[in-house]
């Protein structure tokens, strides 16, 4: 009897605390959800861009062919397309899409949106941008035998193109709208995605409404939203207590996780990831003397990233040591290899002392030059500041410039700059994405080095076609060999994501990467 | 006769030498004149005061507190806040001393000209002052920077000095002006348009040297209004870049996210700016009752 009624008052106990939990993961309808970005975007067009500040600003009021489930990262899901098949030998790829899916200019969405869309994007024409040139240059031909299907005929096997396609950065445009401006999409918003673009005021926030005839039934749940540009971080850690602003999904650092939760205790949700994201340094090939490779080797032979992984992971967001792909994914390569590698060896005292020889050797042991940067707090700054001191102690001096996103990028697209702090800014660990940054500059305009190297665009065709997991491994440290051993941009630290959100906010799902998860569809406020 | 005694010779010597007749006249004065000459000394000697390379990251004593081996403690990269309020003496006093000369300079040419040549031409540039003191002094200088950018020569950023310039211009073209106009009044201004002088000579042989006194006054009293312009910006993230030491690029930054458990990242800058600027404004006030002969009455 006395086992029974413990039992009940147990049982009892248990539904009381399990059932505000259940209600509230019913989603709510309505409100205006108020989020924080961290930079403005240059432009509005995702095909061209690679930061963050676009993909904050854009993805709402976009859809994508498949994308990926944050409950089941990595594996991929369908956006537009309802279903899709792929074909043995992974030649062809046939997605069936939605039917019911409509422009917010009430203009239905067709095969021929899809087609044109990745014609843009591996084809650009004339003084268009695409950033994912290289990623899509496998496509041979696109077919659109009806309105609702799109077939992608492949010149050659790339194990990665499903996770391609889930790529949050493949908006899909009005073929229409392309066909009268190739820039549309630069200076206009207009897609299928759950809201629909309202208003841009430069300088304070982008705004979008619900759209109502949204594909997916139910969605969004959001009246609206808006995304405002908070530059300094003060001003949002400021809003974000104040209930101003309810989340924040780049990332904070450390320190900026310890204030908003001793000041909001339970009323914040603090959610970390390591991330598909580490910061580079590049030299720019056609400026001298980052022509001559033994000035570039030594400038990487200087950075004691051990060291710096140490303390800057306990002040900003960057963290560990890596290569070319994110530490500790199944294609990085481990920490017994990356310490043979040029600049990613722990003894820092001979490292420098060669790299004082190659400087000597090419005749600039004085060497001095401008650091390009830019002005965003958390890592850029941190990351600057650090660079300036390790080229210091090889008697370098590097001056350090930082500049708003706009500038900055625009800097570097051109050219502009000496050595630059880059970004390689993934949204998964596959390898066909990871370097195809580092592939040449007339492959990939990513390259912000502007170097061209046959032997590492050799190597990454090969590595995208093999399907086996080990040599490809092996095709893989060969690169990075290539690639550390030229020096044209080398990674600095990998980067961990710490994402605030107020905890009214609900749906929202963390991943390794502040690119993924952005479309807001399933976001609801729990007030 | 009257037979100079050697504590007569010793008081007349002393009375004639200007810096220690300053300093008994006034005795703030000559206080804020040490604090500045010490400013100068560290910022000028750097290499030699300062303890540690400003620059130097040392992550094993990161946040440490004020200690023997660091008196005002370490910031976030273990760099020696003491060594960096040192050379953020030098970046203040350059960047503070040379806005305030090329505005004050400035000023004074254009306030000069002003009063001389009257009729239309002062009214066009007092009504172009107007406009320009109608606009607070960080907003303006806000604007400059943003619209200028950043250029740097030397470590030093130009246009961030000019940027600090600009709005000290029409505050002294307003009083050299001022001055300007009852200089212009004498007679001898007349005497010599009379004999044909040209109109450079009229202003620089007789008008200038009048006006010396008020230009001295508002270019020492604009370096403080300058360092503190250069704080502001530096610390709204728009003046002096990291890692150059620069004491309102301390107070930001990193310092806003550790404050709480490292105050002396933000202790000691403060200090170092606000006797800055209070040095340069004592001393502008003491050099105003010094020169102006109205308030030795």
């Amino acid at each position: 009897m006395k086992r029974t009624a413990l039992a009940l008052i147990s049982a009892a106990a248990m539904l009381a605390f399990a059932a505000p939990a259940a209600e509230a993961q019913t989603p709510k309808r309505g409100g205006t959800f108020t989020f924080a970005i961290s930079a403005e975007t240059p432009n509005y067009d995702c095909h061209g861009s690679d930061t963050y500040a676009t993909l904050h600003f854009s993805a709402p009021f976009y859809s994508t062919l498949l994308k990926f489930n944050l409950d089941k990262y990595p594996e991929v899901t369908g956006d537009l397309a309802e279903s899709w098949t792929v074909a043995p030998g992974l030649l062809t790829y046939t997605f069936k899409l939605h039917r019911n899916v409509a422009f917010h200019d009430g203009s239905p969405l067709t095969s021929a949106d899809v087609k044109a869309t990745y014609d843009r994007l591996r084809d650009p024409p004339a003084g268009v941008v695409s950033t994912r040139k290289a990623t899509f240059a496998d496509i041979d031909r696109i077919e659109t035998p009806d309105p609702y299907t799109v077939v992608f005929k492949m010149k050659a096997v790339n194990a990665a193109m499903l996770e391609h396609f889930a790529s949050p950065w493949n908006c899909i445009y009005s073929a229409k709208r392309l066909a009268e401006d190739a820039n549309f999409p630069k200076t206009n918003v207009m897609g299928t995605g759950p809201f629909i673009f309202t208003e841009h005021v430069k300088g304070s926030h982008v705004a979008g409404k619900r759209n109502d005839k949204y594909f997916r039934q139910g969605l969004p749940y959001l009246d609206g939203f808006k995304g405002v540009f908070m530059l300094q971080a003060a001003a949002m850690l400021n809003a974000f207590q104040g209930g101003q602003v309810l989340a924040e999904f780049r990332s904070v650092s450390p320190a900026e996780r310890d204030r908003l939760v001793q000041a909001m205790g339970d009323k914040v949700r603090i959610e970390e990831s390591s991330w598909t994201l580490n910061l580079l340094v590049v030299f720019n090939v056609e400026k001298k003397p980052f022509d001559d490779v033994r000035v570039r080797r030594a400038l990487n032979l200087a950075i004691d990233r051990w060291g710096g992984s140490q303390g800057l992971s306990r002040t900003s967001t960057l963290r560990s040591v890596g290569g070319v792909i994110r530490p500790g994914s199944p294609y990085a390569t481990p920490e017994a290899e990356l310490v043979k590698l040029p600049g990613f060896g722990k003894d820092i005292n001979a490292a420098r002392a060669e790299a004082r020889r190659l400087l000597r050797e090419a005749g600039v042991p004085n060497l001095s030059f401008t650091l390009h940067n830019r002005n965003l707090a958390q890592p850029y700054t941190p990351g600057g500041i650090y660079l300036v001191d390790q080229w210091r102690q090889i008697g370098v001096t590097a001056e350090h410039k930082q500049f708003e996103t706009s500038p900055y990028l625009a800097a570097m697209s051109s050219g502009n700059f000496e050595v630059a702090i880059d970004f390689s800014n993934l949204f998964m660990d596959e390898p066909s994405l990871g370097l195809a940054k580092y592939v040449s500059f007339d492959k990939a305009p990513q390259n912000l080095s502007h170097a061209i190297d046959r032997e590492l665009d050799s190597l990454f065709d090969k590595q995208v076609r093999e399907l086996d997991m080990k040599k490809r491994i092996d095709l893989i440290k060969a690169f990075e060999k290539r690639l550390f051993d030229q020096a044209y941009q080398v990674p600095l630290l990998w980067w961990h994501r710490i994402v605030p959100t107020n905890k009214v906010v609900m749906g929202w799902k963390m991943s390794p990467s502040h690119n993924l998860g952005q479309d807001l569809a399933e976001v609801w406020l729990n007030q | 006769m009257a037979v100079a005694t050697p504590a007569v010779a010793e008081a007349a010597s002393r009375t004639r030498n200007p810096v220690l007749a300053f300093g008994r006249a006034q005795p703030l004065g000559a206080v804020s004149l040490v604090a500045i000459v010490a400013m100068m000394f560290g910022g000028i000697f750097a290499e030699l005061v300062a303890p540690y390379d400003p620059l130097a990251i040392d992550f094993g004593s990161m946040l440490a507190g004020p200690s023997i081996e660091h008196w005002f403690g370490t910031d976030a990269f273990g760099r020696d806040i003491l060594s960096r309020v040192i050379y953020g003496a030098r970046t203040a006093l350059v960047i503070g001393f040379t806005s305030s000369f090329i505005g004050s300079t400035a000023g004074a040419i254009v306030g000069t000209a002003s009063a001389y040549f009257g009729g239309r031409l002062d009214s066009v540039i007092q009504r172009f002052v107007d406009i320009l003191l109608s606009f607070p002094i960080i907003v303006l200088a806000l604007v400059v920077v943003a619209v200028l950018g950043r250029t740097l020569v030397l470590g030093i950023d130009v246009n961030l000095i000019f940027a600090i310039a600009v709005p000290i211009l029409p505050k002294v073209a307003r009083v050299v002006r001022a001055a300007a106009l009852s200089v212009r009044a004498m007679p001898y201004i007349d005497a010599a348009r009379a004999a044909g002088y040209s109109h450079l000579r009229i202003i620089v042989r007789h008008m200038a040297p009048n006006l010396v006194a008020p230009y001295i006054i508002m270019l020492t009293a604009y370096i403080a209004q300058a360092i503190l312009l250069e704080a502001s910006l530096s610390f709204l993230g728009l003046g002096v870049t990291e890692p150059t030491p620069a004491w309102g690029l301390m107070l930001s930054g990193n310092a806003s996210d550790f404050f709480r458990e490292a105050p002396w990242m933000i202790l000691f800058p403060g200090i170092a700016i606000s006797v800055a600027v209070f040095a340069f404004n004592l001393f502008g006030d003491a050099m105003r009752d010094w020169l102006d002969p109205k308030f030795k009455l």
